[in-house]
């Protein structure tokens, strides 16, 4: 029997899981090795539980959702989260600094009608994952090579280190130090093969922070590149924002310019 | 689901399949009578214009693609294009030029993936593409590389197919080289072929009869098939500039959606490639006229179900517009213009795949913004979708549920909904009593 797919979404932009559908080359390949028991974006089949491995995208917003992420657990051997969103809450985690209810009058005019949770959380807040796979959004190279792993019951090989080492491997002169361009490569988790620095501009950080980092003293570096503490902020404070590294160093620059 | 053919029934479907996003239809019959139709949108809130106050004005492209990962490009766009009014910027034209070949290759990837992926299994009665490749397996192949050149563009030019990093306000990070778009190039002449191959594939397809009403509203441009600029048209002859858009558009806010539903002042309107077909036919090159002419549809299209092959028309278009800029191209003297800051309210209007995105946003001198406004093409379709089902039940009372519910789903992926996009969307339901 073949292993059962399925794929879990949450609140997200779809992303993540088009990344599945963007492997052109490999799609029907891997539809030939697994049963896609429950995959809504791409099929009106749905096959009961339980999977052999559940893919979830998005984070966890409204009650409904907690509930729904429990029910996925119980129903997996394998959980597996996929992109910024399911292994840090994703740009959602924005609501975690603010008042969501102020935030729910800004867009809608009936907030009443509206049911959602003060904070966005990964899955992993709420049930054991087996394996996070990081990004904004993920690289699809990266999501065959977890898909192959568990399908042949073996750890994912997914480096830990930083985008620097994908600009030395991909030979591209650090913008940082020849341009003077901030960049948060030196903090940011692989995974993307370095592309912002490849096209002339600093990296984002959308991969959301490698496994070791200092921040606190790489913020120095990014003062000296022109940043102010608003900028700080801001760049620690998009898709990522709730990963813990990420999450102090805006709290940091925030009270920094609180202080001035 | 109960059934009963002449009485009172409901129909419904607790999670749409083969849509962007997650959301659910409910049809409720009384007495042989469709009484109400609902799309209901249960993607939880997301509150980007929330999150945009107290940004800064050039942090919005990459904040707005995160709207949506199937169109990141059409956000972008939008964007950018706002911002750059508020701040009274004009950009070069070869960065014009090349937002517009960035846009094709969304245009590509996403209309393949809806036209393969998406809804020609509805129309041959598979449950899937996948499904479908078991019999046709070439076909599905076909279409997966016909998606697959979209994305070699927005890789190319936008450094990667999701959530593209190339893009600033003021144009790019960084221009490619001519050498860099010429194996593009060479892709994109067999991607031609095979997108007329795709029309007239899917004109041999059985089309269900079905007439939308109301007005349909598209970018209008003299000169081009509009994407990226124009002036804001429709069949009823509106003729307005961007910035008069919210003059004419509003939307309001119901109980049983996360999206805000669109309203026209004069009703329920339809955005995406029918309105764009319609308005701007005579600006198609004459490639695509001809493959128009060979597959049998006139100049103007009013039947939602051929949307499939208006999508497959505007892939043998997108395909062709890519060569002409890459033949055209010279790299921009800098890839970017400056964008000092500069209080004020901006409007911006692009084609999505979908139909007309609409963004505004205000900032202050330091290019801070305090208000963000953004108007997906779905939250625009919503109420059309509706009454259009409304109809369409109507007429179909006779099936049985499961077969009514089947065509009701075929019917709504006509419009290629974007829920993850609208919320601010489906599973069928209909109620039959």
């Amino acid at each position: 029997m073949q292993p059962k797919l399925a794929v879990w979404k949450f609140s997200s932009c779809d992303g993540c899981q088009l990344t599945l559908l963007d492997c052109e080359d490999e799609l029907l390949e891997v539809a030939g090795q697994v049963e896609i028991a429950y995959f809504l974006e791409a099929s009106r089949a749905v096959v009961a539980g339980p999977y052999d491995l559940s893919i979830v995208e998005g984070s966890i917003t409204t009650a409904d959702d907690v509930e729904r992420i429990r029910e996925v657990r119980r129903m997996s051997r394998h959980v597996v989260s996929i992109g910024a969103c399911a292994t840090a809450g994703g740009i959602q985690a924005l609501r975690n600094f603010a008042d969501v209810r102020e935030f729910t009058s800004v867009v809608y005019a009936h907030p009443e009608y509206i049911h959602t949770l003060d904070r966005s959380t990964p899955p992993s807040a709420h049930i054991d994952i087996d394996f996070e796979l990081h990004g904004c959004p993920i690289d699809k190279g990266q999501l065959l090579e977890v898909i192959t792993a568990f399908l042949h019951g073996r750890r994912p090989q997914i480096a830990s280190h930083s985008v620097c080492v994908e600009c030395k491997r991909r030979g591209t002169v650090c913008v940082m130090v020849s341009k003077g361009i901030p960049c948060l490569g030196p903090v940011t988790h692989a995974g993307c093969g370095a592309i912002c620095p490849a096209f002339n501009r600093g990296c984002y950080g959308c991969f959301g922070p490698a496994d070791t980092t200092n921040i606190p003293a790489f913020v120095g570096a990014l003062s000296a590149a022109g940043m102010s503490d608003f900028d700080l902020v801001r760049v620690f404070r998009t898709f990522n924002a709730e990963a813990p590294a990420f999450r102090e160093a805006s709290m940091a620059a925030e009270a920094a310019e609180d202080r001035r | 689901m109960t059934h009963s053919n002449t009485g009172s029934r409901t129909l419904s479907v607790a999670s749409l399949a083969r849509v962007e996003g997650e959301g659910s239809m409910h049809v409720v019959v009384r007495d042989g009578s469709v009484q109400d139709v609902e799309l209901r949108i249960f993607e939880p809130p997301r509150f980007f214009e929330a999150f945009l106050r107290g940004r800064s004005y050039t942090e919005v492209p990459d904040i707005t693609a995160r709207i949506c990962g199937i169109c990141p490009v059409a956000y972008q766009m939008s964007a950018c294009q706002a911002i750059e009014d508020a701040c009274g910027v004009t950009i070069d034209a070869q960065v014009r030029a090349l937002r517009r070949l960035l846009y094709c290759g969304e245009w590509i990837e996403s209309h393949a993936l809806h036209i393969y992926l998406l809804h020609a299994p509805d129309f041959l009665g598979y449950e899937s593409s996948i499904e479908l490749a078991r019999d046709h397996r070439d076909i599905v192949e076909r279409g997966l590389q016909l998606k697959k050149v979209g994305n070699d563009i927005l890789n190319v030019l936008g450094g990667r197919a999701i959530h593209p990093v190339n893009v600033r306000v003021g144009g790019f990070y960084k221009a490619p080289a001519v050498a860099d778009l010429a194996p593009v190039a060479e892709r994109l002449r067999w991607a031609r072929d095979a997108a007329i191959d795709t029309a007239r594939w899917v004109a041999t397809f059985e089309f269900p009869d079905l007439m939308l009403d109301g007005d349909l509203v598209a970018l209008h441009h003299d000169r081009e098939y509009a994407i990226n600029d124009g002036r804001i048209a429709s069949t009823s002859g509106l003729d307005i500039t961007v910035s008069k858009f919210p003059e004419h558009f509003g939307e309001e806010h119901v109980a049983h959606s996360t999206a805000l539903h669109g309203r026209a002042r004069a009703g329920a309107f339809t955005v995406g490639p029918l309105a764009r077909y319609n308005l701007n036919f005579d600006q198609l090159p004459t490639i695509v006229k001809q493959v128009a002419a060979d597959v049998g549809l006139g100049r103007t299209c009013r039947n939602p179900f051929k949307s499939i092959i208006v999508r497959a028309l505007e892939v043998v278009f997108a395909c062709d517009e890519a060569l002409r800029i890459i033949d055209a191209y010279e790299p921009p003297a800098r890839p970017s213009s400056d964008m000092p800051p500069r209080g004020g309210t901006g409007h911006g209007c692009t084609e999505a795949p979908r139909g007309l995105l609409y963004h505004r946003y205000t900032i202050d001198a330091e290019g801070i913004i305090s208000d963000a406004v953004i108007v997906p093409p779905t939250a625009q379709n919503q109420p059309s979708i509706e009454h259009g089902l409304h109809k369409f039940v109507q007429d179909r009372l006779h099936m049985d549920d499961l077969e009514l519910t089947r065509q009701c789903e075929q019917a709504i992926r006509n419009y290629d909904p974007c829920i993850s996009c609208a919320t601010h969307f489906l599973d069928l339901s209909v109620d039959r009593g």
